[in-house]
């Protein structure tokens, strides 16, 4: 139901996030989706990406300030409106979600998202019945 | 004293060197005895084996091992008194943000002679009974603001305590009352006129302002400048320790370059901070200052940790007490901001206490818009979350908890691991990027 995801902090300087995608790039580590929003001073680099715990011990032993989390990954047809219908049934359950991004696996979309009552959500997305994606999904493309 | 006198004192403005120097020799000799009086001294005295009867020229000063401020946390709060509490009617105190407090005893004749050295600094630079004197300085433990209050009371001026803050109602008064005369940090002094701007009022028409006491706080001449020509006023520069009283140790006459220090008072040395022997006048070296007058609680060779260096021992105005430069920085890290004394210890504290960050950080300062401001680069430790807004909340706690000990806002930028110097070895922890110090 969750899947790793890992979150590198980056100071908004020239050369940061190419470092951290050399590091992985070296390390035949794919990325599957990643999102970095803008402050203005620093960022977080979020990653989904093939193999996280390597990749993550790797962006360690190069000084990076990286965490590991689980993140909810739900599977959804690629057609209109079943995103809303998804987030519909968070709201009617009182969920908020701190963030989500969203990318495309083979042809079905899936919603990355992380909320702050983890297993109210669990519950959510087993009684509802939602798809959802595992770890082994994404390392099945190394 | 007649208004049209140059001089309060003129008895001991005027005195020749070798006058001084006479007065100096028989008022340490005193100042030595009295000095048995103190625990401190008389135990540092017997440890040396040095008798008062052996200081029998100026020079044996040199003889007499320095204080510093670290004797005078040590001795606190009263191991240092010379004259029984009893006796002493004021105290002031450092914060004890970096160890104990220190603490300054005063009797009413410490009093007396404080507000005749102010008062003597005020008639210096014109002002007279006639005058309207509003201190727009911090009260309380800050002797910046009793220390002018009772100087410029000496005077006789009429003397508003309007202490710091509140510029609308300080704008106020000075329209009202028809302020002649303020005393506040140079960086309170812009804030008022950018005030005055905001509300209309122009300082050369809707006010009566000709002099301004300014210290406390590191400037440059071209900040002085500045504030004369915004105000339309003559801006002086005041030098004041609390643990030589507070204000009235040195102030600059109407030649405006550079603060007569007053020699009846102290003893004046600028000392090399590494050797600790004395630097030839022009020589930029550490100011220490011994009391010469002082019951309560006399100072000998006290370094205060300011650098300066003498400029000249005669002056155009009559006065032959010795010249300093402004002060040109710090022999230790203390960093003078807006008036407030901080150590870079004091912000280490406070980033430890937070498991977040790690150990290394870079102290900058700056002057923006004629404003001094401190920004905090601090890395994290490890990275703890992947949601923003717990970085926002670490930043606003560290910036909360940084406010609380320093009573300044500093701004707290978060930086990632690796990217600031290292704390092993001699890091660099603080950037000086004011125009005072360039």
């Amino acid at each position: 139901m969750t899947i790793q995801q890992l979150s590198i902090f980056i100071e908004n300087k020239k050369g940061t996030l190419l470092s951290v995608l050399n590091i992985l790039r070296d390390a035949h580590i794919q990325i599957v989706a990643s999102t970095i929003s803008d402050t203005v001073e620093y960022g977080i680099y979020r990653i989904i990406c093939s193999n996280p715990s390597r990749a993550y011990t790797l962006l360690k032993e190069h000084g990076m300030s990286v965490t590991i989390s689980d993140v909810f990954a739900i599977e959804l047809d690629n057609t209109p409106g079943r995103a809303a219908k998804a987030f519909e049934t968070f709201a009617a359950n009182d969920i908020n979600i701190s963030y989500m991004y969203s990318f495309l696996l083979g042809n079905k979309g899936v919603i990355i998202f992380r909320t702050p009552d983890t297993e109210k959500t669990r519950e959510i997305i087993s009684l509802n019945k939602m798809n959802f994606i595992s770890q082994n999904q994404l390392n099945e493309n190394d | 004293m007649d208004d049209r006198s140059p001089y309060l004192h003129p008895q001991f403005e005027c005195l020749s060197r070798s006058e001084i120097e006479a007065l100096q020799l028989e008022r340490l000799q005193a100042t030595v005895k009295h000095c048995m009086n103190s625990p401190f001294y008389k135990k540092r005295f017997e440890q040396i084996g040095l008798k008062p009867s052996d200081i029998k020229t100026l020079d044996d000063l040199r003889k007499i091992p320095f204080t510093t401020k670290q004797d005078l946390r040590e001795t606190y709060p009263f191991g240092m008194a010379a004259t029984p509490l009893r006796e002493c009617v004021r105290l002031h105190s450092s914060s004890g943000t970096t160890g104990n407090p220190t603490v300054i005893l005063h009797t009413q004749k410490d009093l007396d002679q404080w507000a005749d050295a102010v008062a003597r600094c005020l008639w210096m630079v014109g002002l007279r009974p006639d005058d309207v004197f509003q201190n727009s300085s911090g009260y309380g433990m800050f002797t910046g603001g009793l220390g002018f209050q009772y100087g410029a009371e000496r005077l006789g001026a009429l003397t508003v305590p309007a202490a710091a803050g509140n510029s609308l109602r300080q704008i106020k008064f000075i329209k009202d009352f028809g302020t002649t005369a303020v005393h506040a940090v140079p960086s309170y002094v812009t804030r008022l006129y950018e005030v005055m701007k905001e509300t209309g009022v122009d300082p050369h028409k809707d006010t009566k302002l000709r002099v301004l006491a300014i210290g406390a706080e590191p400037h440059s001449e071209e900040q002085r400048q500045r504030i004369e020509k915004m105000l339309g006023v003559k801006a002086y520069n005041s030098f004041g320790m609390s643990e030589m009283c507070g204000p009235g140790v040195g102030f600059e006459c109407q030649e405006q370059n550079g603060l007569h220090f007053w020699e009846d008072y102290y003893i004046v040395e600028i000392v090399n901070p590494e050797t600790l022997e004395p630097v030839p006048d022009g020589e930029i070296g550490e100011l220490v200052l011994t009391t010469l007058n002082r019951e309560a609680m006399p100072l000998l060779r006290y370094r205060t940790r300011d650098l300066t260096r003498v400029l000249g021992r005669t002056c155009p105005c009559g006065r032959n007490h010795v010249r300093l430069d402004r002060m040109r920085g710090r022999s230790d890290d203390m960093m003078v901001l807006r008036g407030v004394n901080i150590f870079p210890i004091q912000i280490e504290k406070i980033l430890m206490s937070f498991p977040e960050l790690g150990s290394n950080y870079l102290i900058t300062l700056t002057t923006d818009d004629d404003n001094d401001n401190m920004t905090v680069e601090v890395e994290i430790a490890e990275m703890f979350t992947d949601d923003y807004s717990r970085l926002q909340t670490l930043t606003k706690n560290v910036t909360r908890a940084l406010k609380d000990e320093i009573l300044l806002t500093p701004h707290v930028k978060l930086v990632a691991k690796g990217s600031l110097p290292v704390s092993e070895g001699k890091a660099v922890r603080v950037v000086d990027k004011r125009k005072v110090y360039q």
